[in-house]
């Protein structure tokens, strides 16, 4: 059929089209029902677009028919089929969930502009997944992330603002470093195609100013992906946006800007500049390993529950890193799976929270002491997806984090040391996750806790579908591990 | 003699650096997105730079000339882009800006941060 031949295309296309329309819909209701169902579309074409790259490796598209190089070209791989994957369906889940509490966070006459800023952050996400033309990337970046600082400033604490405001600035000098580094190297090889870049920067003699790029370029991405000790935006901006927007965002944003530093690192400069991966690894890993402690460690003192659950993020970005730092299949696979099981971790502990948001009004841990006699299911949930954070045998967690832990092993004396520093950050993981289960379940009941009762069927439906996959993908993982397993291949094919 | 005719690439990591430097040092929130606009001209100079060619013109192709040497039209439109998006931020950071004015009543970033340690 022709319309399938459009996928990677309809992909982008569709949100972004249909995002302007939603603004005019004035009914109530309305547009959160377009917004869902456009993100359900989204996800439809991301599964669709997964079945073509699983039979035949990877769909490109020339954009308007114009020839790639010189034109713009959309390519999907199984890596970003993968990220598709978590992008829309993570956009999918929340939304469909979420219509209670953005209801009771957003007022009524601001939100067909929040569904507005939603779809664009998800064309904005899927863009910068499908694209493969290294400015296009950097255009879908500043329309995700730009969307993205709407979205987290339509919290209603006023904090918000002066978090919101950082992340604005860090998040532009984070892409305006990623837009030299791609101007340093169109200046040497006259492309902006990744896949001709690959080809071309070799014929270039002098490496000076690739090498000044490959430094903007990663560090402008460890910028945007929140990677230790460029992270300082990421934890109060998770704190105060509104509770299912953190959901969404936590689930995916930092993921993409990995997706895009990967790609730049393994595909691009790999094969062209001299030891490329020993200077990857050199520089990442320590990078890795103090963000994994020094989060996790933070985390176990931090009294708001988001914030707590935002620093565990950066703790899990960090094994993200040290998988792929590794260079070796074994380990960007376990990286690799570790973003596709974090994403549903984080994913259905965020949406817990949002449904005691239904409930609480503050979310100090103090307030929500003695919740789980009244919000036994919101709590249940949120215990199954703590233990997937953890990483306990039968969860998704436990899948990435033994396969990081082997793939570890593999590197010597240095790799005992990471499953060192692995272990400790799950006692860690263990300790702050146990901090709010202990409260919960034993603390003396609140006032507020007294009064408060279950969150709304539906909201907790969704925040059960989602944990639920964390039990599924730790018994089954075999889907999201083909996906993984080839992208780190193809990833890693120019390595000596 | 050659660093110095390379005097654009200078003024770039100097615009550059100013940019970042007022970013950084600048306590009150409007000069921050100054700064941050200064920033972001220095990379549409970066760009710019790059896609003058001696002697060349504007890409236009006249009848009978065939020999005519073209600065690469290239980098003009991707820069228009990036000039939108960096409209786009300063826009947005100024309302942003506005807000915190309307719920802080200053916009002092130190001012800010205490009366968040207060509340």
């Amino acid at each position: 059929m022709i319309l399938t031949n459009h996928l990677p295309a309809l992909q982008v296309v569709v949100p972004l089209l249909v995002a302007p329309l939603v603004v005019l819909m004035r009914v109530r209701g309305l547009p959160w029902a377009v917004a869902t169902t456009t993100s359900l579309v989204a996800f439809a074409i991301a599964v669709g677009l997964t079945n073509t790259v699983l039979d035949s490796y990877s769909v490109t598209y020339e954009m308007g028919s114009w020839r790639a190089p010189y034109g713009i070209e959309l390519h999907v791989t199984s890596f970003s089929a993968l990220l598709l994957l978590i992008v829309t369906a993570a956009s999918t889940l929340t939304l469909v969930a979420g219509k209670q509490s953005i209801d009771t966070e957003i007022e009524h006459d601001r939100q067909p502009l929040f569904y507005a800023a939603w779809l664009l952050a998800l064309a904005g996400f899927t863009g910068i997944v499908v694209t493969g033309d290294a400015f296009n990337i950097f255009v879908f970046m500043e329309i995700a992330s730009l969307a993205s600082y709407v979205l987290i400033a339509a919290g209603s604490d006023r904090r918000v603002l002066p978090a919101v405001f950082k992340y604005l600035i860090m998040g532009t000098i984070g892409a305006t470093f990623y837009l030299i580094g791609v101007g340093l190297i169109y200046m040497m090889t006259g492309t902006l195609n990744l896949a001709d870049m690959e080809a071309r920067i070799h014929e270039v003699g002098e490496l000076r100013p690739i090498l000044v790029a490959a430094g903007f370029i990663t560090l402008g991405l460890i910028l945007k992906a929140a990677i230790f000790p460029l992270h300082a935006w990421l934890p109060l901006s998770y704190t105060y946006a509104p509770h299912i927007v953190t959901a969404f965002l936590a689930a995916c944003s930092t993921k993409v800007a990995l997706y895009v530093l990967l790609r730049f690192d393994f595909l691009v400069f790999q094969q062209n500049l001299p030891a490329h991966e020993v200077q990857f690894t050199v520089f990442l890993m320590p990078l890795a390993v103090l963000a994994i402690l020094i989060a996790s460690g933070v985390a176990v003192f931090e009294r708001n529950l988001k914030g707590l659950l935002a620093y565990s993020s950066l703790a899990q970005v960090g094994y993200i890193l040290l998988g792929a730092s590794l260079v070796s299949v074994p380990g960007l696979t376990a990286g690799l799976m570790h973003m596709f099981n974090h994403a549903l971790a984080k994913g259905t502990l965020f949406l817990a929270v949002a449904c005691l948001g239904m409930r609480f009004t503050r979310l100090g841990l103090v307030n929500l002491s003695g919740v789980a006699r009244q919000m036994p299911w919101t709590m249940a949930a949120f215990v199954l997806a703590g233990l997937s954070l953890i990483g306990v045998p039968g969860t998704a967690g436990f899948i990435s984090k033994w396969m990081l832990i082997s793939a570890a092993l593999q590197e010597g004396a240095l790799g005992v040391a990471l499953v060192a520093v692995i272990v400790v950050s799950s006692l860690l993981a263990v300790v702050y996750i146990w901090r709010v289960i202990e409260l919960a379940y034993f603390g003396d009941p609140t006032e507020a806790s007294q009064l408060a009762n279950e969150a709304p069927a539906w909201l907790l439906v969704g925040t059960w579908v989602a944990a639920l996959m964390n039990i599924y993908f730790g018994i089954i993982p075999s889907f999201p591990l083909s996906l993984a397993r080839e992208s780190a291949a193809s990833l890693l094919q120019h390595l000596p | 003699m050659e660093l110095l005719g390379l005097y654009n690439y200078w003024a770039f990591a100097v615009v550059l650096m100013t940019g970042l430097y007022a970013v950084i040092t600048k306590g009150n929130l409007i000069k921050k997105l100054i700064g941050l606009s200064i920033f972001q001209s220095a990379v549409f100079l970066l760009y710019i730079t790059m896609n003058k060619v001696d002697g060349g013109t504007a890409p236009i192709v006249q009848k009978g000339v065939t020999d005519q040497v073209f600065s690469n039209p290239l980098p003009q439109v991707l820069i228009l882009t990036a000039i939108v998006v960096g409209i786009s931020t300063t826009a947005l950071g100024l309302a942003i800006v506005v807000r915190i004015k309307e719920s802080y009543g200053t916009i002092e970033e130190h001012e800010i941060q205490n009366l968040d340690r207060d509340s």
